[in-house]
């Protein structure tokens, strides 16, 4: 009864309809919002989008090699002409082996022997390093020589790129890098079955080349992996035991807050001044090798340090203090209580900074480029030592240069750099749902 | 976590013991971006011919960083050759005297055409260095006053151009390339309109005009490319009346996509730099530290492997990329001079 009386009151009557403007209002504010929100992260997926589309379709071609399976003839007249190989090795090393792919090319072709110019082209056909190819067949199997074998070798870069398509056959004869004859010879080989694309083990395999065909990532992949180990080893030790220092031990005084500026003006300072730095100091005044990956893992160790404190500071400050003081409340001295129960707590936090430090040290090239690393490196570094190049520094190494061939190989690159980027996010990922603890 | 603690332990022990490095046994080469190209051709048959030796390092970085980092000193922790596509300047030499590098010997690999190209699907362009003058200069002489360069089409420079507005994308100044295409094109050109003498005439020492003659503009009709070729070319891509300057190397591996322009009449072609008509070249040229010889394994063979006629003759791959070979005498001097072992 008395609720009636209240509801039939004028000014109740009044208030609902004021109630509902505001309410209309602040329903629609929250609606653009999240129209705002889903239009930010639709942006930002159709940038990523177009961005993995421009770099898989143009490089997934090169995941794909062509090569040439063609019956050679190990004639004794061209590699070991009088007969030495028995006494003196290097006459299987200096022979002429680009002679027999050019002879076994014009046979299946087809030409006349007598057409220097057409014998001259076929050769052309197969890469410069058909020379090592056989050779290093010849000397595994040295029994083959007065045989004739069945063996692949690879394509040059043009005939790769003609087969695939990126050179434009419309444009005139005279402007081409392939004449006509050869885009002939190549659709023969081709109906023949004698040229075929094959998976391309070499870009991950081999070492720099200056062909296209056989230029490879596998120095850059280990010289990448080297540095990344020492970063690892080296950063987050000492991020981590600065970190605790920092955060459990140090006292809150002017200088811990200096120490905690200069830590993060440093985690936003360019990463060339971290190159000068390695060149001065681990180069020029210590006295390590040039394009070394050691100096470059140092290098990059010096860059990455700064993101690991932070990341390991906001993972411990992120640790309740409950658990510190029930640690300290049962007994456990201070260093139990860090390493028994907070540093365990903080873990899945700090694992997610060192891989996202390190993923970004995986993408660095400017501070490698003042210690030699931005270098041709053709053979496999035996150990940190020696001279090595980076997964990023390949990529910029095939931009530059001037082939066709290599437009495709950047873009191979890139993806397998961002199919290391993904692994290493991934595992960071699994990490932190393997050890996250909740309470 | 035994397997992670040993490894950690022999990364730190590596990294401490570094100082004790061992010997190298691998050349190392730094230097211009125009000679990379050729050096890792010859470095890569290199090792493939020469099995017991490792194949080089060659880094790229520009003439001026490499020479910079050769100067620094003998000893294996420097390098051994700067590749160059300058010569060496005397304050260098200088530089390199002071760190105790003194024996350099310079041996010239052969000869690079520069290259004015655009579009493919664009008009022929038959240019004089006075017109290049007059297009980018940044001050021209007009009815006799020296001014701001107030052209703005190619139209308005000479009227057998196209109406195309003046777009050009030249090396920028860290490049070797960029000296040459001062000094022989913008250059000559002051000289061909007769702008030099009326910067003479109008007071400046011959020095200060031909400075000022060689200062491009500023306003945005020349932009300056700091990376490599493959920067001016996406560039020409991007904008069809653009004008480029590329390397021959570079223009005869991308002909179907670039029209080179004469230059007083001459078509660029490696005939046409050998023998002198085409006006724009320049020698390309790698100094060697000579104190390491006999240190560093392999380097006289690399240098003598470089100089045969099978890696910079008429008919070798370096040609075949787009280096211009020196004449037969010229590269008999240059074989005997290093065998000589002479010295800058």
């Amino acid at each position: 009864m008395t609720d009636a009386t209240i509801s039939a009151t004028p000014i109740d009557a009044a208030s609902p309809r004021r109630r509902d403007i505001g309410l209309k209002k602040r329903y629609a504010a929250e609606r653009r919002f999240r129209f705002y929100g889903q239009a930010a992260i639709f942006l930002g997926i159709l940038f990523l989008a177009i961005l993995l589309w421009t770099v898989v379709s143009k490089g997934v071609g090169a995941f794909q090699q062509t090569m040439i399976t063609v019956p050679v003839e190990f004639a004794q007249s061209v590699i070991d002409p009088k007969d030495k190989r028995a006494e003196d090795p290097n006459v299987l090393l200096m022979a002429n082996y680009p002679l027999l792919a050019r002879n076994a090319l014009v046979q299946a072709l087809g030409v006349d022997p007598d057409d220097k110019k057409a014998v001259k082209a076929v050769g052309g056909l197969v890469s410069d390093s058909s020379r090592v190819e056989l050779r290093n067949y010849v000397m595994e199997n040295p029994d083959v020589i007065g045989k004739t074998i069945p063996v692949t070798m690879t394509a040059n870069g043009l005939v790769d790129s003609t087969l695939k398509g990126h050179i434009d056959l419309k444009v005139p004869e005279e402007r081409r890098q392939v004449s006509d004859q050869e885009v002939a010879w190549i659709n023969q080989l081709v109906d023949d079955g004698i040229m075929q694309k094959q998976f391309n083990t070499g870009i991950f395999v081999n070492g720099a080349s200056s062909r296209a065909e056989t230029a490879g990532m596998g120095v850059a992949i280990i010289g990448s992996f080297y540095m990344m180990a020492i970063v690892l080893v080296l950063a987050l030790p000492i991020g981590v035991a600065a970190s605790i220092y920092l955060e459990e031990f140090a006292p809150k005084n002017r200088w811990t807050d200096v120490i905690e500026v200069n830590i993060n003006n440093l985690a936003a300072v360019p990463s060339i001044v971290f190159g000068l730095l390695g060149l001065a100091v681990f180069i020029n005044f210590m006295g390590l090798p040039r394009s070394a990956s050691l100096v470059g893992g140092l290098v990059l160790t010096l860059m990455t340090l700064p993101t690991i404190i932070i990341a390991t500071r906001a993972a411990l400050k992120a640790v309740p203090p409950s658990i510190r003081s029930a640690a300290l409340g049962i007994g456990a001295s201070k260093m139990q209580m860090v390493f028994h129960h907070v540093l365990p707590l903080a873990a899945p936090g700090i694992l997610t900074g060192t891989i996202i430090g390190l993923a970004q040290a995986l993408g660095e090239t400017a501070p490698l480029l003042l210690i030699g690393m931005v270098a041709f490196v053709v053979d496999y570094p035996a150990t940190p030592m020696d001279p090595a190049t980076a997964l990023p520094v390949q990529i910029f190494m095939w931009a530059n240069e001037a082939e066709r061939a290599f437009v495709e190989r950047t873009s191979g690159a890139i993806i397998i750099l961002l199919l290391f980027l993904a692994a290493m996010n991934i595992a960071a990922i699994i990490l932190r749902r393997k050890f996250e603890r909740r309470w | 976590m035994n397997v992670l603690k040993l490894a950690a332990a022999a990364l730190v022990a590596s990294a401490a013991f570094a100082g004790a490095a061992s010997a190298r046994d691998q050349i190392q080469v730094a230097g211009s971006s125009t000679v990379l190209p050729y050096a890792k051709i010859v470095a890569e048959t290199f090792g493939e011919t020469f099995p017991n030796f490792k194949t080089p390092v060659v880094e790229s970085g520009g003439s001026s960083a490499g020479l910079k980092e050769f100067c620094k000193g003998v000893g294996e922790g420097t390098i051994d050759i700067a590749n160059a596509s300058r010569k060496i300047k005397d304050s260098e030499v200088e530089a390199c005297k002071a760190a105790g590098v003194t024996d350099i010997h310079e041996v010239v690999i052969g000869y690079d055409g520069i290259v004015f190209a655009s579009d493919i699907n664009g008009p022929d362009f038959t240019l004089e260095p006075a017109d290049v003058y007059k297009g980018l200069a940044a001050k021209v002489v007009v009815d006799g006053a020296l001014v701001d360069n107030p052209y703005k089409k190619w139209s308005e420079v000479n009227e057998n151009f196209p109406d195309w507005d003046i777009a050009a994308y030249i090396p920028g100044e860290k490049h070797g390339t960029r000296e040459v295409f001062e000094e022989k094109v913008l250059a000559a050109g002051c000289e061909a309109t007769g702008d030099m003498e009326a910067r003479v005439a109008g007071g400046m020492d011959e020095k200060a005009a031909e400075k000022d003659c060689m200062a491009v503009r500023k306003d945005g009709a020349a932009v300056d490319i700091d990376g490599d070729y493959t920067e001016t070319l996406a560039r020409i891509d991007a904008n069809k009346t653009g004008m480029g300057v590329f390397g021959l190397a570079f223009y005869e591996n991308n002909t179907d996509k670039l029209k080179v322009a004469t230059i007083s009449g001459v078509t660029p072609s490696t005939e046409t730099i050998a023998s002198g008509e085409y006006p724009v070249s320049r020698p390309l040229q790698f100094y060697v530290k000579m104190a390491h010889i006999g240190v560093i394994p392999g380097l006289k063979e690399y240098v003598e492997f470089f100089l045969s006629d099978q890696m910079v003759g008429p008919d070798s791959p370096l040609a075949e990329y787009g280096l211009v070979s020196a004449p037969e005498e010229e590269r008999e001097a240059q074989r005997s001079s290093f065998e000589a072992g002479e010295a800058l």
